[in-house]
């Protein structure tokens, strides 16, 4: 190592700055020995004490039980409760009035009515959209409901009675449990026989290349259809069997989506909902959705 | 090679050693393959095995074309320096860039562009992403790392490196990590910690590697003529060590047996996100700043032909720099399940990093004082400034999306994407970029080929990074603003997908941004291409060559 | 001026430091420990780190195994899974998350990133179709959806060999999972992933909650039916009617 003279020989006053170097050279490296520029060093104390403050008004430093609570006890947990209190006030005069009234009297009245369709919008923007579809126009095997076809009734009471307790949802005990047999897979009807079930079916609906109806298809109707989907086929939402005469298809009015239902049967799932959302959101949403257009 | 010299030639004990246990490692290897639970974990096996192999014919090939005398210290008075794993790892780190960045470019459009995602397993979005971040992190900054702190510690002890065959484990080792990592996200291999997704096997062997590149940094320092060790050595000494520490807390798993890929971590739930952010945001603290810092003190002075703006300041940002990071990482978890206390002590320590973050970017920039002229000449300069001006703007950012009231409205948002990217495109991938540009035409004694076309890389690429950032801003803001927007009457104003739609048009820019960056990347590989394609300059030191840069 | 005398101006630490390269790697060493020891160690010995609650179970086998394709895939990468005490959050998702829900999580899956949805809680909140509808193509159910399809693992047989293996490492590092767990881990599967298994009574009984899942019967269990076992499974076990916030402000 070379001695400490050596060392000290190579300070040497930079001629730019006029500050002198340490003395140390490597590879041609060499550093100047400039002081802390001033407000460097006051910015960092300046942090360091604005950080000590906080500590000590906020939670902050583990102890061995738990931990230092701060001045005034503030909490992330707690300053949420506060915010949902303040949310709650904000929105207390439109939920004091939904929440009293009917859905009927709701509906009659203006003022609640666009406040029902405010809180009703939010929440199916968040909620339902994803199966609905944002518009409420559905899709194939999820219902549209903005039209005038219901599977489960389509009055206010109705449709508040599916929100609440979903379609097939099983851990709902009110829940639209009723669904359509596999005719095919279980055997109960041949394949040529749902064949011509197919065919007569779409006869209900006078849909354009529908082949004439026959007493085969109207007979194999009446045993095994007519008890859910009535003798005219015009459905029945107490048993959420949809009408079968109208332009309304939940899945689709080919011919082998038709035989795939009759074959499969089943029936879409829909979420239950008085589990995860509250009553006054729930009135919200159901007059949200009959005022969609289709409303009964 | 004399016949005399034959005869006389020993394998020495670190060749036969190293050859028996690359041996042993083919054998178990192989034996795993064929037990393997998963092909992917088969395919891996082979992959060590086959390297395992190929390191002992690289070995044994060696040892018969080497003289019988160990390489010389120094040649004509001067240290001999080991440049070539310098050479392989600079190339290696161009490689990977380029095809990290493309990696970026195609998950910016599979974001804007869903289709882009083509349904498949190997290239969806959730398994590019590490891939990405791999490829740009460890693979292309590692190797820049790697390069450049083998380049100053030798030049900076004036010594050559020590070792004969470890640095070349190092470089080359390190490489089969990223090969084994990379392909395993693609084939669906990994931990699922973000930032450290490699899976048991990869992570073990990168201890391996990087025990052995600790040992050739001390070893090769403790060979040093200069009785100090220079600043940027001590950057480098705090990036291996730390980077040493956090991945063997964050990687404290059990696999489920020697046979799968899999591998379960000791922590859970809240211990283990502390855990794992006191690792990535230490990522970010040692692996991308302090490893790169200690490049900008090379090659910043270097470059200028200045000294160091303030020793004293080194001194007291360089501590204050690494004991504070350590505790920033709850940054991550504002708000989150881990407790009050730990979220407030991310917060502060965030924000007394600011000024010790600084130092850093001060020292870069004030060395140029007095040669402030050579920015308008120098493109590689510029590049190298411009890039410490982006540390210093994403160490502000940093601290600023550490205070809580912030982080709740940035966090989960492109904001914090744009910060990244401030950081990476900006700071590592610039002063990485000026680095090479100095230490390539250095290493292979070449005259680099076009400062013209440095000049060309420097614009486009800025111009990709405004791009891009500024994209990430707006969106960030606008997501997290989307997000808690109520109406008047108190109610959630857009759906999750509304604010989805939102971001399409920052998206395009975002990716068109990239692409950019991209363009710049290519540019300078041909640069560099063409660069090592020319003859070599016969010049007695290469500090000559830095001191002039061609017009 | 001082740099005749000594060059360094913090003095004889700093030079022994920078002439010493082990002294420089030590004190490294120490000063990086600090931070990391003082803000992890307690969260292991703290009792209230983690709360107190009713509920949360281990992952049923075909949850675990659905676990690991949401790993694997990198859901995680678009998804958090922490909701946080905001507002806003609260409003959209549901209860904040709490640390419990995750404490048989190695590793964690709380995120850092919304390109889609936080999923704390979206279990029971979609069926079980319209989760394979839009695991299938996402767009067909929520057309600006910029979320990837994975209709590959409907196409993918579920393979559960090892999960045995997985839960006795998960046991080894603190999940309760109990010998008759382990070892009725694949009957547990086929009980969880068809429809009118007779082990479904017993599933239910060790793995209370667990939402029987027969999506697509084409080609047995699948990858797609075990990954939407553990997105039904998400943020449904702690019931919040009975749970007390005040009880674990800490
Ligand atoms: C997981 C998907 C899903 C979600 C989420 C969902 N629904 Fe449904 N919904 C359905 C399906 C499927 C049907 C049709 C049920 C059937 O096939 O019998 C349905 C039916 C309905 C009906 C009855 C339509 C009729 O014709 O009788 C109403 C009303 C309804 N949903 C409202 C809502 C509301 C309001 C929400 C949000 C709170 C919601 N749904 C959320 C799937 C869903
Ligand atoms: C036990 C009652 C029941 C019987 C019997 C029944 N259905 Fe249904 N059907 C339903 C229900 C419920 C649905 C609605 C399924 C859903 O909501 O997803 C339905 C749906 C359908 C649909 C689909 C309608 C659409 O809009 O896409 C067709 C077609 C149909 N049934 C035809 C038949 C035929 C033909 C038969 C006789 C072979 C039959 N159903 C017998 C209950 C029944
Ligand atoms: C490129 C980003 C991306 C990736 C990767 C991704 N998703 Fe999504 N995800 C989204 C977006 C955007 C939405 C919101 C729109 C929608 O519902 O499709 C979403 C929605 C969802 C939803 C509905 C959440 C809700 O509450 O409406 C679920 C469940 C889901 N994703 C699961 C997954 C799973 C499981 C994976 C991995 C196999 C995954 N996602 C991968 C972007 C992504
Ligand atoms: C003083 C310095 C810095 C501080 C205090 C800081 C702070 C932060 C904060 C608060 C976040 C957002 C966390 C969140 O909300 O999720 C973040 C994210 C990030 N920062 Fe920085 N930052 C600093 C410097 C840098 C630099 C220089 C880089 C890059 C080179 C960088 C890279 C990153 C990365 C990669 C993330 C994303 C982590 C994730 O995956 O979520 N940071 N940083
Ligand atoms: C062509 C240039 C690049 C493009 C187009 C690009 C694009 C992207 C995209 C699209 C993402 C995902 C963002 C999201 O999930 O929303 C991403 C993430 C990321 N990129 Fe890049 N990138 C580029 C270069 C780089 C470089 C050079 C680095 C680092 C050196 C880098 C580091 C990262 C990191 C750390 C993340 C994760 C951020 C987080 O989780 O918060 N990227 N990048
Ligand atoms: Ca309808
Ligand atoms: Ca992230
Ligand atoms: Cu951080």
């Amino acid at each position: 190592m070379p001695d400490k003279k050596h060392e000290k020989s190579k300070v040497r006053i930079d001629a730019h700055s006029g500050v002198p170097t340490t003395g140390h050279e490597w590879d041609g490296i060499e550093e100047l020995n400039t002081p802390l520029p001033r407000w460097w060093v006051w910015t960092f104390w300046l942090t360091v004490l604005w950080a000590i403050a906080y500590t000590i008004v906020y939670p902050a430093w583990p102890t061995l039980s738990g931990g230092t609570h701060g001045l005034f006890g503030w909490n992330s947990r707690n300053q949420l409760t506060q915010e949902v209190t303040q949310l709650q006030v904000t929105r207390a005069p439109i939920f004091a009035k939904l929440k009293n009234a009917s859905l009927e009297e709701i509906e009659a009245n203006p003022d609640l009515l666009s406040a029902a369709r405010m809180v009703g919008a939010a929440a199916f923007a968040n909620n339902c959209a994803a199966c609905h579809g944002a518009g409420g126009a559905g899709s194939k095997g999820y219902a549209n409901l903005n039209d005038d076809d219901w599977i489960w009734g389509g009055h206010l009471n109705e449709i508040r009675a599916t929100i609440e307790h979903g379609a097939r949802w099983e851990t709902d005990k009110a829940t639209h449990s009723s669904s359509m047999p596999a005719f095919g897979r279980d055997g109960l009807l041949t394949p040529d026989q749902i064949s011509i079930l197919a065919d007569h079916v779409r006869t209900f609906a006078e849909l354009p290349d529908t082949v004439a109806p026959t007493a085969e298809g109207q007979k194999l109707y009446d045993d095994n259809c007519a008890a859910c989907h009535g003798i005219e086929g015009k459905g029945n939402t107490e048993l959420g069997a949809p009408n079968l005469t109208d332009a309304i298809w939940l899945y689709g009015s080919d011919k082998p989506t038709i035989i795939s239902r009759i074959k499969n049967g089943g029936g879409g799932v829909m979420p239950a909902w008085s589990e995860k959302l509250d009553e006054i959101t729930i009135k919200a949403l159901s007059i949200y959705v009959h005022s969609l257009g289709g409303g009964q | 090679m004399a016949r005399t010299e034959q005869v006389l030639k020993k394998m020495t004990v670190s060749e036969m050693s190293l050859s028996a246990i690359f041996i042993a490692l083919a054998f178990a290897t192989t034996f795993i393959a064929i037990k393997a639970y998963t092909p992917v974990f088969a395919f891996h096996a082979a992959l060590f095995s086959l390297g395992s192999l190929t390191a002992v014919f690289a070995i044994v090939t060696h040892y018969r074309s080497r003289s019988s005398e160990p390489t010389p210290q120094m040649i004509n008075g001067r240290p001999n320096y080991n440049y070539g794993p310098i050479k392989f790892t600079a190339i290696a780190a161009l490689f990977w860039g380029i095809a990290g960045f493309l990696v970026g470019l195609y998950l910016a459009l599979e974001l804007a562009y869903p289709q882009f995602n083509l349904d498949l397993p190997w290239i969806n979005f959730g398994r590019l992403r590490p891939l990405h971040t791999s490829a740009v992190i460890f693979a292309f900054g590692g190797n820049v790392l790697l390069a450049c702190s083998f380049y100053i510690m030798q030049r900076t002890s004036r010594a050559r490196m020590a070792g004969v065959i470890a640095p070349w484990f190092v470089v080359l080792g390190y490489n089969f990590f990223i090969l084994i990592a990379g392909t395993g996200y693609l084939l669906g291999v990994t931990r699922g910690h973000e930032y450290a997704e490699p899976e048991w096997y990869a992570i073990l062997w990168l201890v391996i590697v990087w025990v052995t590149y600790l040992l050739v940094y001390l070893f090769t320092l403790a060979k040093r003529a200069e009785p100090h060790i220079y600043v940027a050595n001590w950057f480098f000494l705090a990036f291996i060590v730390t980077v040493a520490v956090l991945v063997l807390g964050n990687n404290t798993e059990i696999p489920i047996s020697v046979f799968s890929s899999q591998s379960v971590i000791v922590w859970a739930g809240v211990q283990d996100a502390m855990i794992q952010w006191w690792y990535a945001h230490n990522a970010v603290g040692f692996f991308l700043t302090a490893g790169f810092l200690g490049i900008m003190y090379y090659f910043i002075p270097k470059r200028t032909g200045r000294p160091i703006y303030s020793y004293r300041l080194s001194i007291v940002h360089f501590w204050s720099l690494i004991f504070l990071y350590i505790w920033a990482g709850p940054h991550h978890l504002h708000y989150t399940a881990l407790p009050d206390w730990a979220q407030t002590l991310g917060m502060i320590f965030s924000v007394v990093l600011w000024m010790p973050s600084w130092g850093g970017m001060i020292n870069g920039v004030m060395t140029l004082s007095g040669a402030w002229d050579k920015l308008r000449t120098d493109p590689v300069l510029r590049m190298l400034v411009v890039s410490v001006a982006f540390y210093g703007m994403s160490t502000f950012e940093g601290p600023l999306m550490s205070v809580k009231a912030v982080n709740s409205l940035s966090h989960y948002t492109d904001w914090g994407i744009g910060h990244v990217h401030s950081g990476s495109l900006g700071w590592v991938g610039f002063v990485s970029f000026g680095a090479l540009y100095c230490l390539i035409p250095w290493v292979w004694r070449r005259q680099l080929y076009s400062l013209k076309l440095v000049n060309w890389h420097f614009w486009i690429s800025t111009i990709g990074i405004v791009f891009y950032i500024s994209a990430m801003w707006v969106a960030g803001i606008m997501q997290g603003l989307m997000w808690r927007a109520y109406t008047p009457q108190g109610f959630l104003e857009y759906s999750f997908v509304e604010t989805t739609e939102a971001l399409h048009p920052e998206y395009i820019i975002r990716a068109a941004g990239g692409g950019l960056f991209l363009i710049g990347a290519l540019i300078m590989a041909y640069n560099i291409y063409r660069t090592i394609a020319s003859p070599m300059i016969d010049l007695a030191d290469d500090v000559a060559l830095s001191a002039s840069p061609a017009e | 001026m001082s740099q005749n005398v000594n060059h360094s101006p913090t003095g004889g630490l700093q030079k022994l430091m920078e002439t010493n390269s082990i002294l420089l790697v030590v004190a490294i060493l120490i000063l990086v420990s600090i931070g990391g020891v003082v803000e992890i160690v307690p969260l292991f010995y703290l009792k209230n780190t983690i709360e107190k609650v009713e509920g949360v179970r281990p992952y049923s086998p075909l949850e675990l195994a659905g676990y690991n394709i949401y790993v694997r895939e990198g859901c995680y990468t678009c998804h958090s899974q922490m909701i946080r005490p905001l507002r806003d959050e609260v409003e959209r998702y549901g209860h904040y998350s709490l640390a419990a829900e995750s404490m048989y999580d190695h590793p964690h899956q709380w995120g850092s990133k919304r390109n889609g949805p936080d999923l704390a809680r979206v279990g029971g909140k979609y069926s079980n179709d319209w989760q394979r509808d839009h695991l299938r193509n996402p767009r067909a159910m929520v057309p600006t959806s910029i979320m990837p399809g994975y209709p590959f693992l409907t196409k993918t047989p579920l393979n559960a060999e090892h999960i045995t293996e997985q839960m006795r490492t998960l046991r080894i590092v603190g999940v309760p999972y109990t010998d008759t767990q382990i070892e009725n881990a694949l009957i547990d599967i086929q009980a969880q992933g068809k429809l009118d298994h007779p082990g479904a009574p017993a599933l239910s009984q060790r793995y209370p909650n667990a939402m029987i899942n027969d999506v697509s019967g084409e080609n047995g269990i699948t990858e797609e039916d075990a990954l939407i076992a553990y997105l039904q499974h998400l943020g449904v076990s702690v019931d919040f009617k009975l749970y007390d916030d005040k009880a674990n402000i800490r």
